[in-house]
């Protein structure tokens, strides 16, 4: 009886150590799909082919942000801190939009260079923090904004504002 | 925990334990609100709209806690034979089943004001859809055999094999470029959430540990009773 148990057992670990092991194999093939977005420093390396839809996310650089007058044309440009990419879009941008901050757009690049964006999510770094904190974090010159996942944009001026309020 | 196998003495713990875990939950619930909603500071960035977190990681937690004690009662149920460890898995998963739909419902509610969607497939979101739907798989396999035994043999299976999808849901902000946030509290230098929110966020976590062990406890008690009318019935018929 003891015996059966043992090979149960065995039977159990080597079919979840194999299972894993398949799991890892496919992880590990699937890992440039399974990515949400592309870099700009793989647009720069040639990565992606023009005219493809895809997703770019980087760093909104400050002081790139510009608003066109005809209602809700905005060019800003995106970084990861190696290449940037300059970005269009027309519509409605996320409330956590903002200089420094995280940005994953939807769009494809066009022939100029320029990535025609339609779609545009801010995405949220993990730093949760009251606002006293995040000023006095600020002064101090320890951190800046958009500065959590990878390197953050260096000399940020990042502005003291406040999240939305209900 | 082989002591525990055997439902008399497991009924006697459960008794005892039961009481505790009931007003753990509802009295450090009650404080983790209040210190959640009212003391902790709005976020610099997001306002108030953060404290959805205080829901959403409890819950989210609890969603791979409970596969994984199903996972573990799995194994002991196919390796050991245990009859309660098949109930203990049986009786968890509607349980984590509702912590994913509340992990999931929170995130898509939090998402569309912060990122500007309800829903993307990044690969966090993803596999823990895939966790709510092994979830309801399992309880689907559980049911859908004539003999009990068969069923339950199944569905610890099935639990096995969905249980490689634990480490891709926790590591997927790592492995790859996700939407969502990488890990704020777990993680190698120290948690990156304030102190002020650390603290409701801990005691929540704790309260929705109890509620569940409360509530599991609920669970196995019925289906021991279950069990013993079904047993009694098929004695009843024999004679």
């Amino acid at each position: 009886m003891r015996l059966r148990k043992q090979q149960r057992l065995m039977l159990v670990v080597v079919a979840l150590l194999l299972l894993g092991g398949a799991t890892a194999l496919v992880m590990a093939a699937l890992s440039d799909s399974v990515a949400f977005f592309v870099s700009p420093s793989d647009i720069a390396n040639g990565k992606v082919e023009a005219g493809k839809r895809f997703r770019l996310g980087g760093l909104v650089v400050p002081g790139t942000v510009q608003k066109g007058g005809d209602g809700g044309q905005v060019t800003f440009a995106l970084s990861d801190q190696v290449s940037q990419v300059p970005v269009s879009y027309r519509g409605i941008l996320p409330d956590l939009f903002r200089e420094g901050q995280g940005i994953v757009a939807q769009g494809s690049l066009g022939p100029d260079g320029q990535f025609q964006a339609t779609e545009v999510l801010a995405k949220h770094d993990e730093n949760y923090m009251p606002p006293e904190v995040a000023d006095a974090l600020k002064k101090a010159g320890v951190w800046h904004e958009g500065e959590g996942h990878g390197p953050g944009p260096a000399g940020a001026t990042a502005e003291n504002e406040k999240g939305p309020q209900p | 925990m082989h002591r525990f196998a055997n439902p008399l003495r497991y009924q006697r713990l459960a008794d005892a334990v039961f009481p505790w875990a009931l007003g753990l939950a509802v009295l450090l619930g009650a404080i983790g609100l209040y210190l959640a909603l009212v003391v902790a500071p709005p976020d610099y960035q997001q306002g108030q709209a953060y404290r959805i977190m205080f829901v959403h990681v409890p819950a989210a937690w609890m969603a791979l806690m409970v596969y994984g004690m199903m996972a573990v009662a799995s194994v002991a149920a196919i390796v050991w034979r245990h009859p309660l460890a098949e109930i203990a898995a049986r009786a968890a998963a509607p349980i984590g089943a509702a912590f994913t739909a509340i992990a999931l419902f929170t995130g898509s509610v939090w998402g569309k004001p912060m990122w500007g969607t309800f829903w993307v497939w990044d690969a966090r979101l993803t596999s823990v859809l895939i966790l709510f739907f092994l979830y309801l798989g399992y309880i689907a396999l559980h049911d859908a055999f004539d003999d009990p035994a068969r069923g339950a043999r199944a569905a610890a299976i099935l639990c096995l094999v969905g249980s490689v999808n634990l480490p891709i849901i926790k590591f997927s902000v790592e492995w790859w470029n996700t939407l969502h946030q990488p890990a704020s509290i777990m993680r190698a230098d120290g948690p990156t959430i304030d102190g002020s929110m650390l603290t409701p966020l801990f005691l929540l976590a704790i309260a929705f540990l109890c509620y569940f062990v409360a509530v599991h406890i609920l669970r196995t008690r019925a289906q021991l009773a279950e069990r013993k009318i079904r047993n009694l019935r098929l004695s009843a018929d024999a004679a």
